[in-house]
Protein backbone atom coordinates (compact mmCIF):
# COMPACT_ATOMS: atom_id res chain seq x y z
CA UNK A 1 0.00 0.00 0.00
CA UNK A 2 2.60 2.71 0.71
CA UNK A 3 4.63 3.41 -1.91
CA UNK A 4 5.97 7.04 -0.95
CA UNK A 5 5.59 9.81 -3.30
CA UNK A 6 5.70 9.18 -7.21
CA UNK A 7 6.55 12.90 -9.16
CA UNK A 8 5.98 12.12 -12.90
CA UNK A 9 6.40 14.78 -15.25
CA UNK A 10 6.12 18.25 -12.87
CA UNK A 11 6.63 21.53 -14.38
CA UNK A 12 5.69 24.89 -12.54
CA UNK A 13 5.83 28.16 -13.13
CA UNK A 14 5.71 31.83 -11.48
CA UNK A 15 4.29 33.70 -13.58
CA UNK A 16 6.16 33.33 -17.22
CA UNK A 17 9.19 32.32 -15.55
CA UNK A 18 9.53 28.32 -15.67
CA UNK A 19 11.25 27.12 -12.63
CA UNK A 20 10.75 23.44 -12.85
CA UNK A 21 11.25 20.99 -15.76
CA UNK A 22 9.94 18.02 -16.08
CA UNK A 23 10.34 16.63 -12.85
CA UNK A 24 10.49 12.92 -12.07
CA UNK A 25 10.79 11.38 -9.04
CA UNK A 26 9.88 8.41 -6.90
CA UNK A 27 10.61 9.40 -3.02
CA UNK A 28 10.25 6.07 -0.77
CA UNK A 29 8.45 5.85 2.05
CA UNK A 30 9.73 6.37 5.33
CA UNK A 31 13.15 7.60 5.66
CA UNK A 32 14.49 11.17 5.01
CA UNK A 33 14.94 12.68 0.48
CA UNK A 34 17.34 15.17 0.92
CA UNK A 35 17.06 17.80 -2.11
CA UNK A 36 20.36 20.04 -2.69
CA UNK A 37 21.36 22.36 -4.95
CA UNK A 38 22.80 26.09 -5.38
CA UNK A 39 19.86 28.72 -4.52
CA UNK A 40 17.16 29.59 -7.22
CA UNK A 41 17.51 26.02 -8.60
CA UNK A 42 14.49 25.16 -7.78
CA UNK A 43 14.34 23.06 -4.83
CA UNK A 44 12.00 25.01 -2.50
CA UNK A 45 9.88 25.49 -5.34
CA UNK A 46 9.99 21.88 -5.85
CA UNK A 47 8.94 20.63 -2.07
CA UNK A 48 6.17 23.28 -2.47
CA UNK A 49 4.53 21.30 -5.42
CA UNK A 50 4.02 18.58 -3.04
CA UNK A 51 1.84 19.87 -0.61
CA UNK A 52 0.25 21.73 -3.10
CA UNK A 53 1.79 24.95 -0.95
CA UNK A 54 3.10 26.65 -4.66
CA UNK A 55 -0.03 27.87 -6.00
CA UNK A 56 -0.29 30.28 -2.94
CA UNK A 57 1.79 32.43 -4.36
CA UNK A 58 0.23 34.59 -6.63
CA UNK A 59 0.86 34.18 -9.87
CA UNK A 60 2.34 30.71 -9.44
CA UNK A 61 1.09 27.59 -11.28
CA UNK A 62 2.24 23.99 -11.29
CA UNK A 63 1.46 20.97 -13.81
CA UNK A 64 2.21 17.13 -13.77
CA UNK A 65 1.50 14.21 -11.33
CA UNK A 66 2.03 13.78 -7.71
CA UNK A 67 0.94 10.00 -6.46
CA UNK A 68 1.29 10.21 -2.76
CA UNK A 69 0.29 6.28 -1.80
CA UNK A 70 -1.55 5.95 -5.03
CA UNK A 71 -3.51 9.26 -4.81
CA UNK A 72 -3.03 11.96 -7.56
CA UNK A 73 -2.61 15.02 -6.06
CA UNK A 74 -2.94 17.15 -8.40
CA UNK A 75 -6.12 15.44 -9.78
CA UNK A 76 -9.35 16.48 -10.49
CA UNK A 77 -11.60 17.84 -7.55
CA UNK A 78 -8.77 17.25 -4.58
CA UNK A 79 -8.94 19.71 -2.39
CA UNK A 80 -5.51 21.31 -1.58
CA UNK A 81 -6.67 21.48 2.37
CA UNK A 82 -7.35 18.01 2.45
CA UNK A 83 -3.64 17.16 0.76
CA UNK A 84 -1.74 19.59 3.24
CA UNK A 85 -3.18 17.08 6.26
CA UNK A 86 -1.61 14.55 4.66
CA UNK A 87 1.69 16.34 4.11
CA UNK A 88 2.93 18.54 6.68
CA UNK A 89 5.73 21.30 5.98
CA UNK A 90 8.16 23.11 8.42
CA UNK A 91 9.67 26.39 7.09
CA UNK A 92 13.44 27.97 6.84
CA UNK A 93 12.34 30.98 8.85
CA UNK A 94 10.84 29.47 12.61
CA UNK A 95 7.19 30.94 12.57
CA UNK A 96 4.61 30.52 15.13
CA UNK A 97 1.73 31.85 15.84
CA UNK A 98 2.86 35.10 18.00
CA UNK A 99 -1.29 35.71 18.97
CA UNK A 100 -1.50 31.99 20.55
CA UNK A 101 0.19 30.05 23.28
CA UNK A 102 3.00 26.98 23.01
CA UNK A 103 -0.06 24.51 23.67
CA UNK A 104 -2.33 26.33 21.46
CA UNK A 105 0.04 26.62 18.58
CA UNK A 106 0.62 23.01 18.89
CA UNK A 107 -3.04 22.36 18.82
CA UNK A 108 -3.67 25.01 15.95
CA UNK A 109 -4.55 22.50 13.34
CA UNK A 110 -6.70 20.09 15.38
CA UNK A 111 -8.40 23.47 17.06
CA UNK A 112 -9.36 24.91 13.90
CA UNK A 113 -10.55 21.67 12.06
CA UNK A 114 -13.07 21.43 15.06
CA UNK A 115 -11.58 19.28 17.36
CA UNK A 116 -12.82 20.24 20.85
CA UNK A 117 -12.74 17.83 23.13
CA UNK A 118 -9.89 19.02 25.95
CA UNK A 119 -8.28 15.58 27.20
CA UNK A 120 -7.94 14.79 23.12
CA UNK A 121 -6.02 18.19 22.47
CA UNK A 122 -3.67 17.53 25.59
CA UNK A 123 -2.70 14.38 24.51
CA UNK A 124 -1.99 15.42 21.28
CA UNK A 125 -0.23 18.09 22.22
CA UNK A 126 1.87 16.22 24.83
CA UNK A 127 2.67 13.45 21.83
CA UNK A 128 3.69 15.99 19.51
CA UNK A 129 6.05 17.95 21.64
CA UNK A 130 7.69 15.10 22.80
CA UNK A 131 8.03 13.90 19.45
CA UNK A 132 9.25 16.97 18.42
CA UNK A 133 11.41 16.84 21.59
CA UNK A 134 10.85 19.99 23.12
CA UNK A 135 7.97 18.47 25.58
CA UNK A 136 10.95 19.27 28.62
CA UNK A 137 11.83 22.24 28.22
CA UNK A 138 8.22 23.78 27.88
CA UNK A 139 5.94 21.26 30.03
CA UNK A 140 5.55 23.89 32.71
CA UNK A 141 5.00 26.73 30.57
CA UNK A 142 2.61 25.29 27.88
CA UNK A 143 0.53 28.80 28.46
CA UNK A 144 3.58 31.36 27.51
CA UNK A 145 4.01 32.70 24.09
CA UNK A 146 5.20 30.40 21.23
CA UNK A 147 7.21 33.56 20.15
CA UNK A 148 8.75 33.64 23.52
CA UNK A 149 10.62 30.73 22.61
CA UNK A 150 14.33 30.44 21.80
CA UNK A 151 14.90 30.55 18.23
CA UNK A 152 15.66 26.68 17.67
CA UNK A 153 12.79 25.66 20.53
CA UNK A 154 10.62 27.51 18.12
CA UNK A 155 11.78 25.76 14.73
CA UNK A 156 11.14 22.42 17.14
CA UNK A 157 7.49 24.03 18.23
CA UNK A 158 6.77 24.44 14.55
CA UNK A 159 7.96 20.68 13.89
CA UNK A 160 5.55 19.69 16.61
CA UNK A 161 2.52 22.16 15.24
CA UNK A 162 2.92 20.24 11.89
CA UNK A 163 3.00 16.79 13.70
CA UNK A 164 0.06 17.55 15.72
CA UNK A 165 -2.19 16.52 12.91
CA UNK A 166 -0.72 13.40 11.97
CA UNK A 167 0.84 13.90 8.59
CA UNK A 168 1.84 10.99 6.56
CA UNK A 169 4.85 13.31 5.00
CA UNK A 170 6.89 15.76 6.44
CA UNK A 171 8.71 18.73 3.92
CA UNK A 172 11.50 20.58 5.49
CA UNK A 173 12.11 23.38 3.65
CA UNK A 174 15.76 24.62 5.11
CA UNK A 175 14.82 24.20 8.48
CA UNK A 176 18.12 24.57 10.35
CA UNK A 177 19.44 27.73 8.02
CA UNK A 178 18.45 30.51 10.83
CA UNK A 179 19.75 28.59 13.79
CA UNK A 180 22.74 28.05 15.33
CA UNK A 181 25.08 24.97 15.17
CA UNK A 182 23.47 23.52 18.81
CA UNK A 183 20.28 23.95 18.11
CA UNK A 184 20.84 22.18 14.47
CA UNK A 185 22.55 19.45 15.69
CA UNK A 186 19.18 18.90 17.83
CA UNK A 187 17.01 19.16 14.62
CA UNK A 188 19.09 16.82 12.75
CA UNK A 189 18.60 14.07 15.77
CA UNK A 190 14.93 14.47 16.20
CA UNK A 191 14.76 13.78 11.92
CA UNK A 192 16.99 11.03 12.44
CA UNK A 193 14.34 9.95 15.34
CA UNK A 194 11.17 11.39 13.03
CA UNK A 195 11.99 9.53 9.59
CA UNK A 196 11.36 6.10 11.29
CA UNK A 197 7.21 7.01 11.37
CA UNK A 198 7.11 9.42 8.62
CA UNK A 199 8.42 10.22 4.97
CA UNK A 200 10.75 13.24 5.35
CA UNK A 201 11.57 15.18 2.23
CA UNK A 202 14.05 17.92 3.40
CA UNK A 203 15.69 21.06 1.26
CA UNK A 204 19.03 22.01 2.74
CA UNK A 205 22.04 24.30 1.76
CA UNK A 206 24.12 21.95 3.87
CA UNK A 207 25.78 19.28 2.09
CA UNK A 208 27.23 17.81 5.35
CA UNK A 209 24.01 17.93 6.65
CA UNK A 210 22.10 15.86 3.65
CA UNK A 211 25.05 13.32 4.05
CA UNK A 212 24.52 12.90 7.72
CA UNK A 213 20.31 12.51 7.78
CA UNK A 214 19.11 11.41 4.31
CA UNK A 215 19.19 8.04 2.71
CA UNK A 216 18.59 9.38 -0.41
CA UNK A 217 19.75 12.55 -2.32
CA UNK A 218 18.35 14.70 -5.09
CA UNK A 219 20.54 17.39 -6.61
CA UNK A 220 18.88 20.00 -8.65
CA UNK A 221 20.28 22.88 -11.05
CA UNK A 222 18.46 25.23 -12.59
CA UNK A 223 15.14 23.94 -12.48
CA UNK A 224 15.49 20.43 -13.36
CA UNK A 225 17.22 17.22 -11.75
CA UNK A 226 20.46 16.19 -12.61
CA UNK A 227 20.89 13.51 -10.39
CA UNK A 228 19.04 10.96 -7.75
CA UNK A 229 19.97 8.39 -5.82
CA UNK A 230 21.50 6.72 -2.67
CA UNK A 231 23.20 9.28 -0.61
CA UNK A 232 26.49 7.71 -0.42
CA UNK A 233 26.57 7.31 -4.10
CA UNK A 234 25.74 10.95 -4.65
CA UNK A 235 28.27 12.11 -2.37
CA UNK A 236 31.12 9.65 -3.03
CA UNK A 237 30.40 8.82 -7.04
CA UNK A 238 28.21 10.94 -8.61
CA UNK A 239 27.35 9.89 -11.97
CA UNK A 240 27.30 13.21 -13.42
CA UNK A 241 30.01 15.87 -13.60
CA UNK A 242 27.68 18.91 -12.85
CA UNK A 243 26.68 16.80 -9.79
CA UNK A 244 30.57 16.20 -8.98
CA UNK A 245 31.54 19.83 -9.16
CA UNK A 246 28.56 20.95 -7.22
CA UNK A 247 29.52 18.94 -4.16
CA UNK A 248 33.48 19.88 -4.75
CA UNK A 249 32.20 23.22 -4.27
CA UNK A 250 33.20 24.02 -7.91
CA UNK A 251 30.38 26.24 -8.09
CA UNK A 252 27.45 27.37 -6.39
CA UNK B 1 38.77 65.93 18.56
CA UNK B 2 36.85 64.10 15.90
CA UNK B 3 35.02 62.00 18.32
CA UNK B 4 34.22 65.46 20.12
CA UNK B 5 32.90 66.72 17.61
CA UNK B 6 30.80 63.60 16.29
CA UNK B 7 29.41 63.64 19.90
CA UNK B 8 28.24 67.26 19.99
CA UNK B 9 26.52 66.58 16.64
CA UNK B 10 24.99 63.69 18.16
CA UNK B 11 23.62 65.13 21.22
CA UNK B 12 22.61 68.75 19.02
CA UNK B 13 20.38 66.09 16.70
CA UNK B 14 18.99 63.78 19.50
CA UNK B 15 18.23 66.76 20.83
CA UNK B 16 16.33 68.12 17.88
CA UNK B 17 14.85 65.26 17.28
CA UNK B 18 13.44 65.41 21.07
CA UNK B 19 12.32 68.80 20.63
CA UNK B 20 10.27 67.87 17.33
CA UNK B 21 8.40 65.27 19.40
CA UNK B 22 7.42 67.85 22.16
CA UNK B 23 6.10 70.32 19.61
CA UNK B 24 4.36 67.77 17.76
CA UNK B 25 2.21 66.74 21.41
CA UNK B 26 2.50 70.66 22.48
CA UNK B 27 -1.11 71.62 20.59
CA UNK B 28 -3.15 68.75 22.30
CA UNK B 29 -1.50 69.87 26.08
CA UNK B 30 -2.26 73.38 25.27
CA UNK B 31 -5.49 72.61 24.10
CA UNK B 32 -6.35 70.13 27.11
CA UNK B 33 -4.90 72.91 29.36
CA UNK B 34 -7.28 75.78 27.93
CA UNK B 35 -10.35 73.20 28.44
CA UNK B 36 -10.00 72.70 31.55
CA UNK B 37 -9.43 76.33 32.67
CA UNK B 38 -12.12 77.67 30.69
CA UNK B 39 -14.35 74.43 31.10
CA UNK B 40 -13.93 72.71 34.42
CA UNK B 41 -16.15 75.15 36.33
CA UNK B 42 -18.99 74.33 34.37
CA UNK B 43 -18.53 70.39 34.30
CA UNK B 44 -20.45 69.46 37.13
CA UNK B 45 -23.03 66.47 37.91
CA UNK B 46 -25.80 68.58 36.44
CA UNK B 47 -23.95 68.59 33.25
CA UNK B 48 -24.14 64.85 32.89
CA UNK B 49 -27.91 64.31 33.95
CA UNK B 50 -29.74 67.69 33.33
CA UNK B 51 -31.12 68.83 30.09
CA UNK B 52 -30.07 72.17 28.99
CA UNK B 53 -32.17 74.58 30.32
CA UNK B 54 -34.36 77.56 28.93
CA UNK B 55 -32.68 80.76 27.87
CA UNK B 56 -31.80 83.11 30.80
CA UNK B 57 -32.61 80.01 33.77
CA UNK B 58 -28.98 79.30 34.83
CA UNK B 59 -27.90 75.53 35.35
CA UNK B 60 -28.56 72.63 33.30
CA UNK B 61 -26.80 70.15 31.68
CA UNK B 62 -26.33 68.42 28.01
CA UNK B 63 -26.98 64.61 29.22
CA UNK B 64 -28.74 64.15 25.88
CA UNK B 65 -26.25 65.64 24.16
CA UNK B 66 -23.69 63.22 25.40
CA UNK B 67 -26.13 60.30 24.86
CA UNK B 68 -26.82 61.42 21.39
CA UNK B 69 -23.72 61.13 20.71
CA UNK B 70 -22.76 57.92 21.86
CA UNK B 71 -26.33 56.90 20.13
CA UNK B 72 -24.41 58.41 17.10
CA UNK B 73 -21.51 56.95 17.21
CA UNK B 74 -23.00 53.74 18.16
CA UNK B 75 -25.16 54.05 14.52
CA UNK B 76 -22.18 54.71 12.86
CA UNK B 77 -20.07 51.74 14.18
CA UNK B 78 -23.31 49.47 13.16
CA UNK B 79 -23.15 50.32 9.68
CA UNK B 80 -19.27 50.83 8.80
CA UNK B 81 -17.06 49.18 11.08
CA UNK B 82 -18.55 45.57 9.61
CA UNK B 83 -18.66 46.90 6.13
CA UNK B 84 -15.01 49.02 6.64
CA UNK B 85 -13.18 45.88 8.18
CA UNK B 86 -14.90 42.94 5.71
CA UNK B 87 -13.92 45.56 2.93
CA UNK B 88 -10.54 46.01 4.49
CA UNK B 89 -9.67 41.85 4.22
CA UNK B 90 -11.05 42.14 0.65
CA UNK B 91 -8.61 44.97 -0.14
CA UNK B 92 -5.50 43.27 1.58
CA UNK B 93 -6.58 39.13 0.42
CA UNK B 94 -8.09 39.94 -2.69
CA UNK B 95 -5.68 38.29 -6.41
CA UNK B 96 -7.18 40.78 -7.89
CA UNK B 97 -5.83 43.65 -8.82
CA UNK B 98 -7.74 46.13 -11.10
CA UNK B 99 -10.84 45.82 -8.32
CA UNK B 100 -8.96 46.53 -5.22
CA UNK B 101 -6.67 49.56 -7.18
CA UNK B 102 -10.54 51.63 -7.92
CA UNK B 103 -11.64 50.65 -4.49
CA UNK B 104 -8.36 51.75 -3.14
CA UNK B 105 -8.42 54.90 -4.87
CA UNK B 106 -11.50 55.77 -4.29
CA UNK B 107 -11.86 55.14 -0.54
CA UNK B 108 -8.81 57.91 -0.65
CA UNK B 109 -10.68 60.27 -2.59
CA UNK B 110 -14.00 59.68 -0.44
CA UNK B 111 -11.62 60.12 2.90
CA UNK B 112 -10.25 63.71 1.78
CA UNK B 113 -14.46 64.56 0.42
CA UNK B 114 -15.18 67.67 3.26
CA UNK B 115 -17.32 66.40 6.00
CA UNK B 116 -20.33 69.04 5.21
CA UNK B 117 -20.35 67.42 0.94
CA UNK B 118 -20.77 64.41 3.23
CA UNK B 119 -23.78 65.96 4.91
CA UNK B 120 -25.17 66.88 2.36
CA UNK B 121 -24.96 63.94 0.76
CA UNK B 122 -26.89 62.11 3.72
CA UNK B 123 -29.36 64.52 3.50
CA UNK B 124 -30.53 64.54 -0.41
CA UNK B 125 -30.40 60.30 0.44
CA UNK B 126 -31.86 60.08 3.83
CA UNK B 127 -32.98 62.79 5.43
CA UNK B 128 -35.91 63.99 2.01
CA UNK B 129 -36.83 60.51 1.26
CA UNK B 130 -37.51 60.11 4.93
CA UNK B 131 -38.81 63.66 4.94
CA UNK B 132 -37.60 64.06 8.72
CA UNK B 133 -34.20 64.82 10.34
CA UNK B 134 -32.99 61.81 12.60
CA UNK B 135 -30.52 60.04 14.68
CA UNK B 136 -30.19 57.51 11.18
CA UNK B 137 -29.79 60.00 8.60
CA UNK B 138 -27.17 61.26 11.38
CA UNK B 139 -25.18 57.80 11.96
CA UNK B 140 -25.26 57.08 8.18
CA UNK B 141 -23.24 60.39 7.72
CA UNK B 142 -21.23 59.79 10.08
CA UNK B 143 -20.37 55.88 9.32
CA UNK B 144 -19.59 57.62 5.47
CA UNK B 145 -17.05 59.27 7.29
CA UNK B 146 -15.58 56.17 8.84
CA UNK B 147 -15.79 53.66 6.70
CA UNK B 148 -12.32 54.99 4.36
CA UNK B 149 -10.67 55.19 7.67
CA UNK B 150 -11.13 52.01 8.85
CA UNK B 151 -11.53 49.84 5.58
CA UNK B 152 -7.59 51.48 5.24
CA UNK B 153 -5.96 50.91 8.33
CA UNK B 154 -7.70 47.33 8.27
CA UNK B 155 -6.06 46.67 4.63
CA UNK B 156 -2.53 48.05 5.57
CA UNK B 157 -3.11 46.05 9.06
CA UNK B 158 -4.12 42.56 7.56
CA UNK B 159 -1.28 43.35 5.13
CA UNK B 160 1.40 43.74 7.40
CA UNK B 161 0.65 40.22 8.79
CA UNK B 162 3.64 38.09 7.58
CA UNK B 163 3.12 35.71 4.62
CA UNK B 164 4.88 33.60 6.51
CA UNK B 165 2.06 33.57 9.43
CA UNK B 166 -0.41 32.87 6.70
CA UNK B 167 1.32 29.82 4.83
CA UNK B 168 2.08 28.01 8.28
CA UNK B 169 -1.51 27.80 8.72
CA UNK B 170 -2.66 26.96 5.47
CA UNK B 171 0.16 24.08 5.31
CA UNK B 172 -1.62 22.99 8.36
CA UNK B 173 -4.43 22.20 6.08
CA UNK B 174 -6.67 25.38 7.62
CA UNK B 175 -9.12 26.34 4.66
CA UNK B 176 -8.05 29.45 3.79
CA UNK B 177 -11.24 31.70 5.58
CA UNK B 178 -9.87 29.81 8.86
CA UNK B 179 -6.74 31.15 8.15
CA UNK B 180 -7.64 34.91 7.68
CA UNK B 181 -10.52 34.52 10.76
CA UNK B 182 -8.40 32.73 13.32
CA UNK B 183 -4.38 33.32 12.48
CA UNK B 184 -4.63 36.46 10.40
CA UNK B 185 -6.91 38.82 11.97
CA UNK B 186 -6.22 37.68 15.93
CA UNK B 187 -2.61 39.37 14.57
CA UNK B 188 -3.38 42.34 13.34
CA UNK B 189 -6.20 42.65 16.17
CA UNK B 190 -4.62 45.62 18.24
CA UNK B 191 -3.87 47.49 15.31
CA UNK B 192 -6.96 47.60 13.75
CA UNK B 193 -8.91 48.56 16.96
CA UNK B 194 -6.32 51.60 17.21
CA UNK B 195 -7.51 52.54 13.53
CA UNK B 196 -11.10 51.95 14.83
CA UNK B 197 -10.75 54.35 18.09
CA UNK B 198 -8.86 56.96 15.54
CA UNK B 199 -12.02 56.55 13.39
CA UNK B 200 -14.44 56.86 16.14
CA UNK B 201 -12.19 59.79 17.17
CA UNK B 202 -12.81 61.44 14.16
CA UNK B 203 -16.60 61.27 13.94
CA UNK B 204 -17.02 62.49 17.48
CA UNK B 205 -15.95 65.71 16.78
CA UNK B 206 -17.85 66.03 13.58
CA UNK B 207 -20.38 68.98 13.38
CA UNK B 208 -20.70 69.90 9.97
CA UNK B 209 -22.23 66.76 8.70
CA UNK B 210 -24.69 66.86 11.71
CA UNK B 211 -26.29 70.27 11.22
CA UNK B 212 -28.55 68.92 8.73
CA UNK B 213 -29.00 64.94 9.10
CA UNK B 214 -29.10 65.03 13.42
CA UNK B 215 -30.11 68.44 13.04
CA UNK B 216 -30.08 68.83 17.22
CA UNK B 217 -32.32 68.84 20.17
CA UNK B 218 -32.64 70.34 23.14
CA UNK B 219 -34.55 67.67 24.66
CA UNK B 220 -34.56 63.88 24.55
CA UNK B 221 -34.97 62.08 21.53
CA UNK B 222 -37.81 59.62 21.01
CA UNK B 223 -36.92 56.87 18.79
CA UNK B 224 -33.84 56.69 16.13
CA UNK B 225 -36.09 58.22 13.53
CA UNK B 226 -36.22 61.42 15.02
CA UNK B 227 -34.27 64.49 15.27
CA UNK B 228 -31.21 63.40 18.35
CA UNK B 229 -28.85 66.30 19.83
CA UNK B 230 -24.58 65.56 19.60
CA UNK B 231 -22.15 67.41 21.76
CA UNK B 232 -20.50 68.88 18.73
CA UNK B 233 -23.81 70.39 17.37
CA UNK B 234 -24.16 71.49 20.76
CA UNK B 235 -21.35 73.17 21.64
CA UNK B 236 -21.37 74.95 18.38
CA UNK B 237 -25.02 76.29 18.93
CA UNK B 238 -23.81 77.59 22.62
CA UNK B 239 -20.64 78.88 21.37
CA UNK B 240 -22.21 81.74 19.16
CA UNK B 241 -24.80 82.25 21.04
CA UNK B 242 -24.60 85.54 23.16
CA UNK B 243 -24.30 84.28 26.67
CA UNK B 244 -21.62 84.00 29.26
CA UNK B 245 -23.12 81.04 30.75
CA UNK B 246 -23.56 79.43 27.57
CA UNK B 247 -20.21 79.84 26.21
CA UNK B 248 -18.68 77.81 30.00
CA UNK B 249 -21.02 75.37 29.01
CA UNK B 250 -19.80 75.29 25.59
CA UNK B 251 -16.12 74.47 27.15
CA UNK B 252 -17.41 72.27 29.23
CA UNK B 253 -18.89 70.36 26.59
CA UNK B 254 -15.81 70.21 24.57
CA UNK B 255 -14.11 68.49 27.76
CA UNK B 256 -16.19 66.23 28.26
CA UNK B 257 -15.84 65.19 24.50
CA UNK B 258 -12.15 65.36 24.67
CA UNK B 259 -12.23 63.39 28.04
CA UNK B 260 -14.72 60.88 26.27
CA UNK B 261 -12.40 60.30 23.30
CA UNK B 262 -9.17 59.93 24.88
CA UNK B 263 -10.33 57.27 27.96
CA UNK B 264 -12.21 55.43 25.47
CA UNK B 265 -8.78 55.29 23.27
CA UNK B 266 -6.88 54.56 26.61
CA UNK B 267 -9.16 51.46 27.44
CA UNK B 268 -8.91 50.36 23.48
CA UNK B 269 -5.54 50.33 24.10
CA UNK B 270 -5.69 48.60 27.52
CA UNK B 271 -7.88 46.10 26.86
CA UNK B 272 -6.05 44.81 23.28
CA UNK B 273 -2.71 44.64 24.89
CA UNK B 274 -3.67 41.27 25.35
CA UNK B 275 -1.37 38.29 26.34
CA UNK B 276 0.58 37.99 23.39
CA UNK B 277 0.84 40.90 21.62
CA UNK B 278 0.59 40.65 17.64
CA UNK B 279 1.13 44.06 15.41
CA UNK B 280 0.29 47.45 16.94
Amino acid sequence: MADGIIVRQLNAWFGALHVLRDIDMAIDPGGVTAIIGPSGCGKSTFIRCLNRMHEVVPGARAQGQVLLNGDDLYGPGVDPVQIRRRIGMVFQKPNPFPTMSVFDNVAAGLKLDGVRNHAHLDEWVERALRHAALWDEVKDELGKSGASLSGGQQQRLCIARALAVRPEVLLMDEPCSALDPIATAKIEELIVELKKDLTIVIVTHNMQQAARVSEATAFFLLGEMVEFDKTPRIFTNPRDKRTEDYITGRFG
Amino acid sequence: MRAGFRRGVNAMMAGLTAFAAFLVILPLLLILAFLVYQGASAVNLDFFTQLPKPVGEPGGGMANAIVGTLTLIGLASCLGLPLGILGGIYLAESRDRRLPWTIRFLADVLNGVPSIVIGIFAYTIVVLPMRRFSALAGGFALAVIMLPIVLRTTEELVRLVPASLREAALALGIPEWKVILRVVLPTARAGIITGVMVSVARIAGETAPLLFTAFGNRFWHHGLLQPIAALPLQIFAYAIAPYDDWHRQAWAGALVLIMMIFLSSLVARIVTRGRYSGLR
